[in-house]
Formats: structure tokens, C-alpha cells, sequence
């Protein structure tokens, strides 16, 4: 704000609404006063009603014993933690679908963009196909649709009983796939175990300094390297061998058939990959769309200038047109990577125990504090899309356009 | 509908001061309309018929109570609601009474701020498993999978459950009725596991009955019944006193059929309760016959009992606890005087 100076004595009332230097400051103060009111009334409003329900406002709840059971953890919990730990459980289980379903959506995303934009009339159609089925229906109906697929399609456990199973178990009786989620081996640690992981790093390591070498080299000398498959047996080859030669540290449980269900090994819920498949499917196909109009933004003649160089299409796509149409896609990719989080809500339509379905479901409901719950549950999530924010806004002004 | 207790919870905040005042009565009688808080289909207990109008046994408390208020037991705007949306959905007054297979428990009653006002049904958990499992007793069970819904005292008392006999299982959390029964049906769950009334009920609707058993052990006490917001005992008395007169008809053999002779009686108590002798109905801020009109509305207790969830009905629940005092039950009215 400028100070205005000018005659006291000049100054009339009716100049706060027809002088346009008072104007705009008038209305403001109109607009701040006129919202503290509404915020004064909301919160007075909460106040009073929680008087008049004759509850308090605390957190306290939040220490005791939560009393039920969640199906899929990935800290240790029993119905002998509290609440909070409960609610802990919850939003490791809300990040785990964010993050699976992110990865997941901008794999598809990105294959979907690009292959819209195939010359291949059957492939850009198929695309254009996928895009449109996705977009076009919620998502909920996407969720519980898979749900119900997989519910009904695949055996339940039962059907791998018995001389004459209906089902069998795939990859060497080793992975099973029932309506109830995916029962696969699980490594067991013993003794040395640390060696081995220390190995699997290590390659992890020299797959990142090989990746600079051979873009170094590429770079010095023109020469391309396999790199995909000098890579992928970096992944295996030294960790497997390491394994073998220490006499087997690192073992696999395989799950096995019991009374009721399969025990052993790894297990992965149903509703989980109903839930990351239907928001990573969904949201996908809003990414594949911000990825074709990345594409089309990057001007005809860089494809052209590319080709004149001879580079193939698959490198003229990769080295020259998705680094630059990446400066277009980032910023409605963040708004789609929020979208998704915040859609993991839903989960609670297939029983995927997310931190709405144990904060703002098990817990509000047994503890009646709707409010706390609530009030939590938005702080939640607030933070989390503030972190996905900025996570994405300091990648997308790494790959700006860098102005000197 | 998933969202009605985000949604009540934001009315919380956002409503004027109509949350809770000891007015109830007086907001039916203006809307001319009683809303009745119900669960999102339970056949037997509240399930729309063919033609689309709620039928059952909690249904028919709500016809009661408008019948009783209003003149008028189609007066109901029913609500349907989830386990978990029910009690949210009662606080910020989206219904006026929930009559939703709701156990009566400490918490709820105390620090929930609700009142029940009496026990419809005494009932307690149980499990259902598919006979081919081979299963004839819960306690064999360590390491099933099973299905449960969300948001009720199910899952405390399972949890419970197999904490005390040492045994362990994999919980599916299911919102409502029929996805349940969806998951159950296609094996995703080895046992369904809610209140015996509740199984019997989703049982009754499977395409073959007899291939489903439900387990003797009843593992908990469910005593279900209409709940109201504490703090308006005017209400609470009404819906009170209309289920007991509905519990007393039956005790003295008052029927919707013979309602009209039984004004005649000789008895002193069915003339009180029908509003002949004294003035019952103006204590409560109603007219003398609000009990005749409740009475015949679906009937008595027993006639309730015997339309809806009966021997010979398709969930074919027996009377047993819930039978009268007289017959060694517990259904049991104070005296109308």
C-alpha cells in the first residue's frame, strides 16, 4: 500500500466508496471482515453445538486400547495398540496405495500419451479407447468393478485342495492367485543375510556409475552400450551368485495350502490391488492425455531436425521430444499425482484398511469423536499433498527451461 | 451415502444451533413427518418389498412411533445407513430415531450421548461358514478368513474372540449387507460372522439355504433397539412407551384384529393403554389413542415378530429370548398406570 497524502480536510466519507484511491482498499477491508465473521460464526457455531451434544474437545482417545484388527500392516500392530498406532497403520497403508498407484499411473500414463500419437491407426485407437473408458467413469465404479472381477474370477483357496483342484499354483507351485489377494514367497533371513543385501546395494550402485559411464562414453565417442541388459544382470547376477556361494543366507518361504487359507510367504490383499489398479488405471488415463499434450506442445520441427540426424523414432521420442514436452507435463502431473492420493480414500468401498477407514472409520466410530477424527484426517492429508507439492514443484524447476 | 457422516460431520460444523434441543416431538409433529434411521437392507428386518415401501421388524417400530405421533404409520421417510454412518447421521439430527439392529453398549450410551430406549431384539454374534467346509464349532476356525462389517461391536467381540481362545484369523472389513454376502458367497471369506438374527436373515436370501450353517457358539450379547439423542426425554419417552405398548398388547392379548372389541375390555390396563380410562397419551404430548394407533399399525409385538423374522418366514428365527416374560422370555413392559 502507497500512503496517499493529500489535505485532511478534503477528506468525505462518500470518497471510501466513489474515490477510486480509497476504493479497492474499502473492499478489502469489506472482504476480511465479512470472512472473520463467517470463520467467528463456524467456529463459535462448533462450540456451541458441541456444548449443547455435551462433548469436549481432546484428543485423548487417541492413547487407548483400539480393540479390532487390520488385515495389512506394514508396522507391527495387534488390537492391543492404541489408537494412534491404529491410525499410524492407516496412513502407511494410504502412502503404500499413493505411492504403488503413482508409479503405476505414470508408467501407464506415459505408454498410453505416446502410443495415442502412434501413426498406427489399431494402436492410437486402442489408446484413444483406454483413455476414454477411464476418464469417462468414476473412479469409484472403476474400484468396485475390479473388485467384484477379481472377487468372482479368481479361485478361493479351496479350489487348490484336493487330487482334482480346479486351480493350480503358478511359477513352480510357488505363487498362488485367489480371490483373496496374492500368496508368493517371501525371503527368510538368516545368518549373513547382511552380506547379501550389502551385495544387492552394491549393484545398485554400479548400476547407477554404468549408467553414467555409458552416457559419458556415448557422449566422448558416439558408441551406444546394451545398457538395458548390462543392467538387468547387474540387478540379479551378483546378488544370486553371492546367495549360492554363502550356502543360501537369504531363503524363500513358500506359502502353502492350510486348513483354510495359504500360510507362509508373502501375502498381498485383493482390496489393495483392486484399489492400485482401478486409481492407477484411472488416473493414468488423465496422465496419458497431459502426456500427448506435452508431445503435441514440442514443435514438428525438432522431430523432423531429429530425424534429418538420423536418429530412429524410439530415440528421437526419448532423447529429444520427452525432455522437453517434460517441462509441459510436470505441472498437471502434480495435480494428478494429488488427485490419486486423495482418492485412495475410497478404499474403505473394498475394505482396504487406508487411515480413513481405521482414523475416520473403526476409530471415529467407536470413539464418537467425529470431529478430532475429521480435524485429523484433513491435517493428514493436507500435509501429504503439501509434501507431494513441493516434492514435484523442486523436480519440475530442475528440468525447467533454464533461463541464464 | 459413503459420505453421509463426512457430511453430517461437516454439518457439525456448518448447521445453526439445531443440533440437539429438546424438541423432537415437536419438529415430527411440524414436519408431519417422522425420520427413521434404517439399515441399507437386512430382509426380515429392513428391506424395501417389490414395490419399493420398507418392510421388517425395526421397520415396523418406525411405523409405530409415526402411527402413534402422527396418525399416519406411512409418515416415515426412511433413512437408510451404514454401520458406520448411523450414529453420526443421529447426532447432527439427519433422523429422528434409529432403529438399526443397534447393540446397547456402555459407550454408546454414555459417552456417545445417546439413549437407548429399550431392546426390540436380544440377539448375540455368531458365525456362518458353508457346510463343504466341514466346520461344526467357531473354535475350529484358527487361521480362517472372515468376513465382518465395519463399524459396529462385531469386530471388537471377534477380535476378543480370538484373543481369548489363542487363535488367529484374517479380518475382511465389508460396509454393508450385500457386499458382505457378495464376498462370503464367492469364498473369498471362509465365515460371515455378525448378529445370529443378521445371518439368518442374509441366509434366507441365498439361493440355497442348506448349504450354509450358522455355528452354535454365540460369542457375544447383542441387545438391539431404537436409539434417540440423550437430552430430549420427552422423545425418548414417546418412542419409549410406544414400543411398550406394543410389548404389553401382546401380554394382554391385544391384537390389530381385536383392537376395537379389546376397548370394551374390563381390564384396567388395556383401558389405560388404549386411552379409554385416564389420560396416558396427554402426559406424553399426545392424544388419548396414539397406543391404538400404534397397535394397529402392524400389530402387537408377537405379530411384529411373527410377519417379519418368525417360524415359517424366511429368516425363521425363533422366539426364544425374545419371547415374552410370561413365556420365559425377556420381553417385559413396565405397567402402563
Amino acid at each position: 500500500m502507497t500512503s496517499v497524502d493529500f489535505p485532511a480536510e478534503n477528506f468525505r466519507l462518500s470518497m471510501l466508496i466513489y474515490d477510486t484511491r480509497y476504493r479497492s482498499l474499502t473492499i478489502q477491508a469489506i472482504a476480511v471482515i465479512l470472512f472473520m465473521l463467517a470463520a467467528a460464526w463456524l467456529v463459535n457455531n462448533t462450540v456451541q453445538n458441541l456444548a449443547a451434544l455435551g462433548k469436549d474437545f481432546n484428543f485423548g482417545f487417541l492413547g487407548s486400547r483400539a480393540g479390532y484388527d487390520i488385515n495389512q500392516t506394514l508396522i507391527s500392530y495387534t488390537n492391543d495398540s492404541s489408537h494412534a498406532r491404529a491410525a499410524l497403520v492407516g496412513a502407511l497403508n494410504t502412502l503404500l496405495v499413493a505411492v504403488l498407484g503413482c508409479t503405476f499411473a505414470t508408467i501407464l500414463g506415459v505408454v498410453f500419451g505416446v502410443l495415442r500419437l502412434s501413426s498406427n491407426w489399431i494402436v492410437a485407437r486402442l489408446a484413444g479407447v483406454y483413455v476414454e473408458m477411464f476418464r469417462n467413469v468414476p473412479v469409484l465404479l472403476w474400484i468396485f468393478t475390479i473388485m467384484a472381477v477379481i472377487t468372482e474370477i479368481a479361485p478361493a483357496p479351496s479350489a487348490f485342495r484336493g487330487d482334482n483342484a480346479t486351480s493350480s499354483m503358478l511359477f513352480a507351485d510357488s505363487v498362488a492367485i485367489t480371490n483373496r489377494g496374492i500368496y508368493m514367497p517371501w525371503p527368510v533371513w538368516g545368518d549373513g543375510w547382511q552380506i547379501v543385501v550389502g551385495t544387492f546395494i552394491l549393484s545398485l550402485i554400479a548400476i547407477l556409475l554404468f549408467g553414467r559411464y555409458a552416457r559419458k562414453r556415448q557422449e566422448d565417442t558416439g558408441d551406444i552400450l546394451p545398457t538395458f541388459w548390462i543392467k538387468l544382470g547387474l540387478f540379479f547376477i551378483p546378488t544370486i551368485l553371492i546367495d549360492v556361494l554363502m550356502g543360501g543366507p537369504v531363503t524363500f518361504e513358500f506359502p502353502v495350502l492350510e486348513r483354510f487359507n495359504f500360510e507362509g510367504g508373502g501375502f498381498v490383499d485383493k482390496a489393495l490391488i483392486a484399489l492400485v489398479l482401478a486409481l492407477s488405471l484411472y488416473t493414468g488415463a488423465f496422465i496419458a492425455e497431459n502426456v500427448r499434450a506435452g508431445i503435441l506442445a514440442i514443435s514438428k520441427g525438432q522431430t523432423e531436425a531429429a530425424s534429418a540426424l538420423g536418429l530412429r523414432p524410439n530415440r528421437t521420442m526419448s532423447l529429444v521430444i520427452l525432455p522437453q514436452a517434460l517441462r509441459v507435463i510436470i505441472p498437471p502431473l502434480i495435480s494428478q499425482y494429488l488427485n490419486l492420493t486423495k482418492n485412495s480414500s475410497l478404499a474403505i468401498a473394498v475394505g482396504y484398511m487406508d487411515i480413513r477407514a481405521t482414523l475416520g472409520g473403526i476409530t471415529m466410530n467407536q470413539t464418537g469423536r467425529e470431529l478430532e477424527c475429521m480435524l485429523l484426517l484433513m491435517g493428514f492429508y493436507l500435509v501429504i499433498s503439501l509434501a507431494i507439492s513441493s516434492l514435484m514443484n523442486w523436480y519440475n524447476s530442475s528440468v525447467a527451461l533454464k533461463e541464464r | 451415502m459413503k459420505y453421509t457422516h463426512m457430511l453430517a460431520g461437516a454439518a457439525l460444523l456448518a448447521l445453526g444451533a439445531t443440533g440437539v434441543s429438546a424438541q423432537t416431538l415437536q419438529q415430527v409433529k411440524d414436519a408431519g413427518v417422522l425420520k427413521c434411521g434404517t439399515n441399507t437392507g437386512l430382509a426380515g428386518f429392513a428391506a424395501p418389498n417389490a414395490d419399493g415401501v420398507w418392510e421388517g421388524f425395526d421397520i415396523a417400530i418406525c411405523r409405530a412411533i409415526a402411527a402413534a405421533v402422527l396418525s399416519d404409520p406411512m409418515a416415515v421417510d426412511f433413512v437408510p445407513t451404514t454401520g458406520e454412518t448411523r450414529f453420526t447421521a443421529l447426532a447432527s439430527s439427519e433422523i429422528d430415531v434409529l432403529v438399526r439392529n443397534s447393540t446397547w453398549t456402555f459407550t454408546r450410551d454414555v459417552d456417545l450421548k445417546f439413549t437407548f430406549t429399550n431392546v426390540n431384539y436380544y440377539d448375540g454374534q455368531g458365525f456362518m461358514v458353508p457346510s463343504a467346509l466341514g466346520v461344526s464349532s467357531a473354535m475350529e476356525l484358527d487361521g480362517a478368513t472372515i468376513c465382518i462389517q465395519t463399524g459396529t461391536t462385531t469386530e471388537l467381540n471377534l477380535a476378543d474372540f480370538f484373543k481369548q481362545h489363542s487363535m488367529s484369523y484374517q479380518p475382511v472389513p465389508i460396509q454393508t449387507n450385500a457386499e458382505a454376502d457378495q464376498q462370503f458367497l464367492a469364498g473369498a471369506c471362509d465365515a460371515y460372522t455378525t448378529d445370529v438374527s443378521g445371518l439368518a436373515a442374509s441366509r434366507a436370501t441365498y439361493e440355497t439355504p442348506g448349504d450354509y450353517i450358522i455355528l452354535p457358539e454365540v460369542i457375544s450379547k447383542e441387545p438391539l433397539g431404537p436409539v434417540v439423542r440423550q437430552g430430549d426425554d420427552e422423545w425418548a419417552d414417546v418412542v419409549r412407551w410406544t414400543y411398550n405398548a406394543l410389548v404389553a398388547a401382546e401380554e394382554y392379548g391385544v391384537t390389530s384384529e381385536n383392537i376395537e372389541e379389546m376397548v370394551n375390555s374390563e381390564n384396567p390396563e388395556v383401558r389405560r393403554l388404549l386411552g379409554v380410562e385416564g389420560d396416558l397419551g396427554a402426559m406424553l404430548g399426545l392424544d388419548a389413542e396414539w397406543a391404538r394407533r400404534a397397535i394397529a399399525a402392524g400389530g402387537n409385538y408377537g405379530e411384529i415378530f411373527a410377519a417379519t423374522i418368525g417360524e415359517g418366514t424366511a429368516s425363521n428365527l425363533e422366539r426364544g429370548l425374545n419371547a415374552l416374560w410370561t413365556d420365559g422370555g425377556l420381553q417385559y413392559s413396565p405397567p402402563f398406570r
